[in-house]
Order: C-alpha cells, then structure tokens, then sequence
C-alpha cells in the first residue's frame, strides 16, 4: 500500500512493521488488562449487574426504550423545525437586498456562537417564566428550542453553501430565459441544492441526535442517558453496565446515520444527472460546528 | 440594573471555561496527532486502531462521555487524576473527557490536511532522492498543516462552546453559573445576554482570526 506518506515497502520496513505492531499489542493489551484488573476490584464484572440487559425484557422496555423514545422525539422535532427555518436562513443570507442579508447573517453567526447548553438552560427558564407549559413537558419544549435555534443556523450555512456549490451557469442560464430571481430560486437551484447538501444535513442529524443528551444531564429530561442514570440507581449501581449499554445504542444509531450519509454522499457524486457538486459529509465541519456541542 | 452581577463571579466562571478549553485544547492537540500519525501509518493494526477509535468517540454524545468519567471512572472505579478535593477531580475529569472527545476531531481534521496533498508531491520528492523524513519534513508535513489549519479552528470553536457540557458534572464554568443566576435572579434576559455576549466573545474571533490565518497560508492549487 503506498500513499502520500510512504512507499509500498520492502523487506526492513516489513520487519520494522512487525516490531510496531509487537509494541502496540504490548502496550494495549496492558491497558486491558489494567481496566479488567480495576473492573473485577471493584466488582464491576458480576454478572448479576449485566444480567438486566441480557435476560428479561425490564430494562428495557422500562428505562431504555422509553428513554430512546424521547431521545428520537426530541431530535425528530428538532430536525422538522429547523429545516425550514434553516432553508429560510439561508437563502436571506443569499439576498440581493442588504436589509434582508445582513439580518440574517446576524442571527446566524450569533446562534453559531452560542453553545446549545446555554439556549436550552435559556430555553427552559424562558418556558417556566412566560408560558404556562405544564413542567413536565418544559424539558422537552426547551431540549428542541435550544436544538432548532443552534440547528437552523447551522443548515443555514449548509443551504448557503448548497446554492452557493452550484455551477454559476445554472442561474445565468435561468436568468437568461428571463426567469425571475424568485423563480430562479425555487425552480432551478433550490432543487438541485437540495440534493448537494443531502449529505451534509444528515450528518448534521447525529450532532443533533448527540446533543439531545445535553437535556438528560442538565434540564432533567428523560432521554435515553437519564434512563441510564436512574437505572444503574435501580438495579444496584452497575454504572459501567448501564453507560455501555446506552453507549452501544448510541454508537450504533449514529453509525447507520454516518454510514447513510457517505452512501448518499457516493451515490450523488455518481449520479450522471447532477451537476457534479456534491457537499461532502464533513462540510459541516467546513460550516463551522461538525463537531457539533457533545 | 447590571448590580446583581456583583454577587457572582462571572470573570471567574469564565475564566474556568478558558482554563478547561486551554487545556483540552492542548491535550486533544497531542492525542488526536498520535491518533493521526496511527491512522496515516503503515501499521494496519495501528490503523485499524485509530479507525476504531475514532469512529467509535465520535459517535457517543460528549455528555455520555463527560457523565461517564464523573460517575463511572471516579465514583465507580475510584480514579481521581491525583487530586483530592471534589472541585479539582470534577474539573480535571472534565479535562479528560474533553480531550478524549476532541482528540478524534483533531485527528480527523489533521488527516484531512495530509489527504489534499497530491500523491504527486511525494512521488516527486522520492524521485529525487529524498528521504522518508526529508519527504515529510519539506514536502508533505508543511502542506499539509497549512491546509489544516481551518479544520483545526472549526474544532477548537466547538471545543469552547463544549465546555459547557462539564457544567453536567458541575464544573463551575459558565453554563453552570448562568443556570444558577437564572435560580436566583429574575432577570432571565439580561442574564442570557450577558452569558451569550461572553460565549460570543470567546468563539467569534477566535473564528475570524483562525479563518483568515487559514486562508492566508492556505496551499493555491
């Protein structure tokens, strides 16, 4: 295999391999075998502490599914909210007239700015204060007003670069057969930017997905982490237990997003239809929050 | 109006929230490179290990990991990084959660730099006799930085705004103030815009700075 780092390699640097990879199994089969040592101290490996996940169905469909149920609504919620809100967004910020672009530009790059944290902590607060929200449901109104604010601004970007991906001569050309700016928008580059960042929105969808548990920790929300907080309290502190599991729900909700973003993102670059433009799955990143808050 | 901010120490929370971004900053700098360096190495084991690694972090929420170092490693399985009082273990877990979170960004971001430079590049600097470290020394590491910084930013600007996220284990930092204030003082507006005005101090030009470095020494192809 050779790359822009190092040849295809021969007889030493085979040996050399060896040797690293010697080292690396030494060192990492250590570390193993310290967190084995640590877990069977403390008693962390007793299987009456995994049984809940393994045998029986109480543990999940009491904490785990009901918690991931949330989880899914609050992000499900966001997402259709944010949406539009972000397209809106996004294309004021590609407005002609200065009054209507630099607005939008300001709520954007504000929102950007601000961890989700602190608009859901607002969020929260601003629900107790002027609406009469019943509280049990206040956690959840504010998990997705925290999400939609940071999400469509977010998308904005993702839109903007959308449109803003497309070859130039899409909108010249339109403009030339005499469709209006309006028209130009809805009819020839809206359709095609939407299948450009198609990729780039579903990957915004696991930092959404990610973030939802921000409102377990912090606003008491009962999504799938605070599921794991009162069930290791329930079934005799088996936190390591209880953390893998949700741990494990996520990872895999999130791979089968990421998995389906890349696929998408292949499949349009293949596609012989589009104009060839594709925002890459990591053009989040490129829009400033990949990373997205937790 | 602004009075009651005289009973908190906002400087001092936020001054917390630059202590845990400084320092995760710099820990996931020298983790995500090691990860970087397994990644792009001729290891397959190491490789398949960053792959792993990365692929796995980047999908827990950070707020999993965070709860997790708090109530698994510390209270569970009684790690406490050396420190003895709750304050510093609190913060020096957060710390670590941050860093391991952010490393697989870091990584991702400096691979992505060493991916757009062409292969040509070292194909050529073999071809004149340089040699492997010569070949990144001159050729490819310089390239291939340049091009990372923007990634690199983009990163460090979530970093900041993630530090929140410690609040859940109540590291006293900005979020975990501003939720306090909020308790307290009925003035929910002025507080938000306060703790909003300090994030947006903080990220904006940070942004606008890294940014334009970015573009200024950015590779022309």
């Amino acid at each position: 295999m050779s790359s822009v780092l190092y040849d295809a390699q021969g007889p030493r640097a085979k040996r050399r391999n060896i040797v690293f990879t010697a080292v690396f199994v030494v060192a990492v089969a250590a570390l193993l075998w310290w967190v084995y040592g640590t877990l069977k101290d403390k008693g962390q490996l007793e299987w009456a502490l995994w049984k809940p996940f393994f045998s029986g169905t109480d543990a999940w469909s009491t904490y785990i599914l009901p918690g991931l149920e949330n989880t899914l609504k609050a992000a499900a919620l966001a997402v259709i909210i944010a949406l539009p809100l972000g397209a809106i967004l996004g294309i004021a910020r590609l407005s002609d007239h200065v009054w209507v672009r630099v607005p939008a530009a300001i709520v954007v790059e504000f929102f950007r700015s601000i961890p989700v944290l602190v608009l859901m902590i607002f969020g929260l607060a601003l629900f107790a204060e002027y609406t009469n929200v019943s509280s049990d449901d206040r956690p959840l109104y504010a998990v997705v007003t925290g999400l939609v604010l940071y999400n469509a601004s977010v998308l904005a970007e993702i839109v903007r670069a959308g449109i803003l991906a497309l070859p130039k001569g899409q909108s010249e050309a339109a403009m030339a057969i005499g469709l209006r700016k309006g028209q130009v928008m809805r009819t020839i580059l809206l359709p095609q930017a939407v299948t450009t960042m198609l990729p780039a929105i579903v990957s915004q969808l696991v930092v959404i997905l990610k973030d939802t548990a921000l409102g377990g920790a912090v606003l008491t929300f009962p999504e799938l982490l605070a599921s794991a907080n009162t069930m290791s309290g329930y079934y005799g502190a088996n936190v390591i237990a209880s953390f893998t599991v949700v741990a494990v729900i996520y990872i895999a909700l999130n791979f089968l997003l990421t998995s389906f973003a890349s696929w998408l993102e292949r499949r349009l670059r293949r596609a012989k239809k589009s104009t060839g433009a594709v925002l890459k799955a990591d053009d989040t990143e490129a829009a400033g929050t990949g990373t997205g808050a937790a | 109006m602004f009075d009651f901010l005289e009973d908190y120490d906002l400087l001092g929370a936020f001054w917390t929230t630059v202590q845990l971004a400084v320092l995760s900053a710099v820990g996931s700098l020298i983790w995500g490179t090691m990860l970087a360096a397994m990644r792009v190495g001729p290891v397959p084991l190491m490789r398949g290990f960053g792959t792993a690694y990365v692929n796995t972090v980047r999908n827990i929420p950070l707020t999993v990991i965070i709860l997790f170092t708090s109530l698994g490693l510390n209270q569970t399985l009684g790690v406490s990084l050396g420190a003895n009082d709750v304050e510093t273990i609190n913060f020096r877990l957060a710390v670590l959660g941050l860093i391991l979170y952010t490393s697989s960004f870091v990584c991702e971001a400096l691979r992505s730099g060493i991916n757009t430079v062409p292969v040509g590049q070292a194909e050529a600097a073999r071809a004149i006799g340089l040699s492997f470290g010569q070949v990144l020394r001159h050729v490819v590491l310089p390239q291939a930085f340049r091009s990372s910084v923007v990634p690199l930013a983009n990163v460090l600007i979530a970093l900041i705004k993630n530090t929140t996220v410690a609040a859940a284990i109540g590291v006293a930092e900005a979020a975990l103030l501003m939720k306090e204030m909020i308790e307290n003082e009925a003035q929910l507006l002025l507080i938000s815009a306060v703790i909003a005005f300090g994030f947006v101090v903080l990220t904006l030009p940070t942004g606008l700075i890294l940014g334009w470095v970015g573009k200024k020494v950015a590779v022309k192809r």
